[in-house]
């Protein structure tokens, strides 16, 4: 594996984004590419001046009025997002991670993480940035903003990273869901892990059949594998699980709706990473 | 542009942009009124567009923190039409000029601004301040003197105030003052009332009263073309002017169509043409707009102001409307390049100046910046003509010479080319080395044709070397720029 994208910040959710990371790096080798993303609103702050007049010169003492304002901002964000940077760097040379770079970039997340990921396998996010709050469970509104745009397996960490010994698959028989099996069987990141396939739903005979290929290759590959099929609503099915049986991953298919679709039923992925308090690696 | 930054553009400064709403708003006024009047129309023409406008192009427009509405570049335009042929056909060549606009933006001419350079634009923006002052003198020549007191008190509050306070708009003030200076005293002066039909209600959709066929086309399409170039020129430039504000970038073929989409509409609710506006825009982000809501708002706050309020607008006396006027002028006017003229290039300068002449003796402002761009293409064409060089060495039995030729060869270097060699020279064979130049266009190959022709006649046998390479640049193969390597051979050889 060439190289993840880990996207960090000032949260606690950057020390859990550094450790999935490494986690990842750990096992295939991969090097580690930290992004920090500085959202400058420029000249956006209280308004000083409503007198709404223009004297001689208004335009280029405004414009030096403005960026002398920026200026000050931008080095202090500049400043923190470095530390932040840094921060995340020694998290990961000191969990033994050999090739780490740091990007600080200037701009909006969305594009400046598509544009690091084209060279990359997989990016890791937190589930929460800076501004979330914690006690409501609100994702990060970053979050899926990011996982929409993203060409790449997507993982979500969640608060704290524990090793992860068994995953959950959750099959529908889409395309994205066949997608993840295929990338759990043949990747070296999940070799001797043990997996449980997952249906929610009555199972027509065409999913039966490939729930039970999938199962093969995920053998065929190694894996230890329980697959079954239960009654009731996916996401509440899935979060149990994840409960009852001891997951440490979740893997799925991402946003398969629309977004205006989404707005009336709401998004089982959405809510998926929103009850599972375990991290989530998501497949387009 | 994704779903999301449009909604950041539109919620992502709501206190902000809702104080810069109301202020500009009120810079709106003075020349939605005054600008109706110079194009010969009733205010209230002037007013509707402003409302339509802003509120269109803070919807569809592609820079958000710009304000829009019915302008002093438009009007100006517009005034024979509205004389000779009346207020329908104004509207319909609104709608005209909108739809041109909308062609534009889909035809990307948005990037046609690249060729106007900074020269021009200081020029452009020079002349607009001309023409907004320009358009108050009406206002105070052969008018009573108390008027002169009337604005230079105006002015003396706009300007002062802000000392006292900047949470409040001087203008506003200064509106506030006058009138009631001009109502507890009972003076004789001009009101806004005088200049014509305030709007009572809201605008209503109406079709322009015209009979539709193609004398009606020739009668309106050439306003439309020159009020579609004005509009869409000083739109790019403010929006320009605003990127450098904001340090953010801004969609300039989604604001073609935003502006064209605006026009368009507002023909349709009675309204007259308009565009972006340099002065109110700068009032804008000085007061904290940076979003599409404080253009919204601007809109939305001045038809409500004339509407609810319009009785007492109509007591506003024209003097204080001028002031702020005056002072939209002085801000827009780039007072640094009366300064500058003397350390830029004189070229730059002669651009500069032209553009405001041009605009000033015709009232066109795509007149002024057309002779602006076409001059700057010439001073550039003739510096860069000077970016050549011919050497020369003779073989030691006097029979050969080489040519090396370096440089830039085109139109405007052809003939200094034709002119390097020595075809007196009785010689049994020439070698011109062209692989260090550049041939631009069919003028050089012409004059590079007649050189060769030129030394055969005199007997000498001639090679040329480095043909291939040098006639790369060829207008018609410029496609291999495109080609991975094309620019480090352009620049290398």
């Amino acid at each position: 594996m060439s190289k993840i994208v880990a996207l960090v910040d000032g949260s606690i959710y950057a020390e859990s984004v550094c450790d999935h990371a490494s986690w990842v790096a750990g096992r295939t080798g991969a090097g580690i590419e930290l992004l920090h993303v500085l959202n400058h609103r420029h000249a956006v702050g209280a308004p000083k001046n409503l007198s709404g007049n223009i004297a001689l010169g208004a335009r280029s003492s405004l414009l030096k009025d403005l960026s002398e304002r920026d200026a000050e901002t931008a080095k202090v964000s500049q400043k923190n997002g470095r530390a932040i940077l840094d921060a995340a760097k020694a998290r990961l040379e000191a969990a033994g991670v050999g090739k780490v770079t740091a990007r600080l970039r200037i701009g909006d997340i969305v594009e400046e993480a598509a544009e690091c990921e084209t060279e990359a396998e997989m990016t890791v996010i937190g589930k929460r940035g800076d501004a979330a709050d914690f006690a409501t469970l609100d994702l990060g509104s970053n979050l899926e903003r990011v996982v929409r745009s993203s060409r790449k397996p997507v993982i979500v960490a969640s608060r704290a990273f524990t090793p992860v010994k068994r995953l959950l698959i959750a099959f529908d028989g889409g395309s994205s869901s066949r997608k993840a099996v295929d990338y759990v069987a043949s990747h070296p990141l999940f070799d001797g892990l043990s997996c449980r396939l997952l249906t929610a739903g009555s199972g027509t005979p065409e999913i039966r059949d490939r729930l039970s290929s999938a199962k093969l290759a995920l053998e065929a590959a190694g894996h230890e594998v329980e697959a079954d099929i239960v009654q009731g609503p996916a996401d509440l099915l899935i979060a149990s699980a994840v409960e009852t049986d001891d997951i440490d991953l979740l893997v799925m298919g991402a946003f398969g709706h629309s977004r205006f679709r989404r707005l009336i039923i709401g998004s089982t992925t959405a809510e998926m990473i929103r009850l599972c308090k375990i991290p989530v690696m998501l497949f387009h | 542009m994704s779903f999301h930054a449009y909604r950041d553009q539109w919620i992502g400064n709501v206190r902000g942009d809702i104080l810069a709403g109301l202020v500009v708003a009120l810079a709106l006024i003075p020349e939605a009124i005054a600008f109706s009047i110079i194009a010969g129309v009733d205010p209230k023409i002037g007013l509707y567009a402003s409302f339509s406008i802003a509120v269109v192009v803070a919807i569809t427009g592609g820079r958000p923190g710009m304000i829009s509405a019915a302008t002093a570049a438009t009007a100006v335009l517009m005034v024979t039409l509205v004389k000779e042929h009346g207020l329908q056909y104004l509207l319909a060549a609104t709608v005209l000029a909108g739809l041109l606009q909308i062609v534009a933006g889909f035809l990307r001419l948005g990037y046609v601004m690249r060729f106007v350079s900074r020269s021009v634009m200081t020029g452009f923006v020079n002349a607009l301040a001309i023409l907004i002052f320009m358009a108050q003198l009406p206002e105070l020549i052969g008018v009573p003197s108390l008027t002169y007191v009337m604005v230079a008190a105006g002015l003396a509050i706009i300007y002062l105030f802000p000392y006292l306070t900047k949470a409040v708009p001087s203008p506003l003030i200064c509106i506030i003052i006058l009138t009631a200076v001009a109502i507890g005293f009972g003076l004789d002066v001009r009101t806004v009332g005088d200049m014509g039909e305030l709007p009572s209600t809201l605008p209503v959709f109406l079709i322009p009263d015209i009979p539709l066929n193609l004398d009606t086309l020739t009668i309106i399409l050439p306003y439309s073309a020159a009020v579609a170039a004005v509009g869409l020129l000083e739109s790019l430039m403010t929006a320009s002017i605003v990127d450098e504000f904001t340090d953010t970038t801004s969609d300039k073929n989604r604001e073609c169509i935003g502006q064209g989409l605006a026009n368009t509409a507002t023909g349709f609710i009675g309204g007259m043409a308009g565009c972006a506006m340099i002065g109110q825009s700068i009032i804008n982000v000085k007061s904290g707009g940076r979003g599409r809501l404080s253009c919204f708002c601007a809109g939305v706050f001045l038809l409500f102001m004339i509407v609810v309020l319009g009785d007492w607008v109509k007591q506003i006396p024209m003097a204080a409307l001028v002031a702020i006027m005056i002072m939209v002028s002085i801000g827009t006017f780039s007072w640094s390049s009366i300064r500058n003229l003397k350390d830029h290039p004189r070229s730059s300068s002669v651009v500069m100046i032209a553009t405001v002449a041009c605009v000033v003796l015709t009232h066109n402002l795509a007149i002024g910046v057309l002779v602006g761009v076409l001059l700057s293409g010439i001073f550039f064409a003739w510096k860069i003509a000077q970016i050549f060089r011919v050497t020369s060495s003779l073989s030691d039995d006097g029979t050969h010479r080489t040519y090396r030729v370096e440089g830039q060869i085109f139109f405007a270097s052809a003939d200094a080319f034709s002119a390097a060699f020595d075809f007196r020279e009785a010689l049994e064979k020439v070698t011109i080395d062209i692989s260090h130049a550049h041939i631009w266009d069919i003028s050089s190959v012409a004059a590079l044709d007649m050189i060769v022709l030129k030394f055969r006649r005199d007997g000498a046998e001639v090679e040329i070397i480095g043909l291939n390479e040098a006639s790369e640049t060829i207008v018609d193969k410029l496609a291999i720029h495109d080609k991975p390597g094309a620019l480090e051979r352009l620049l290398g050889h």
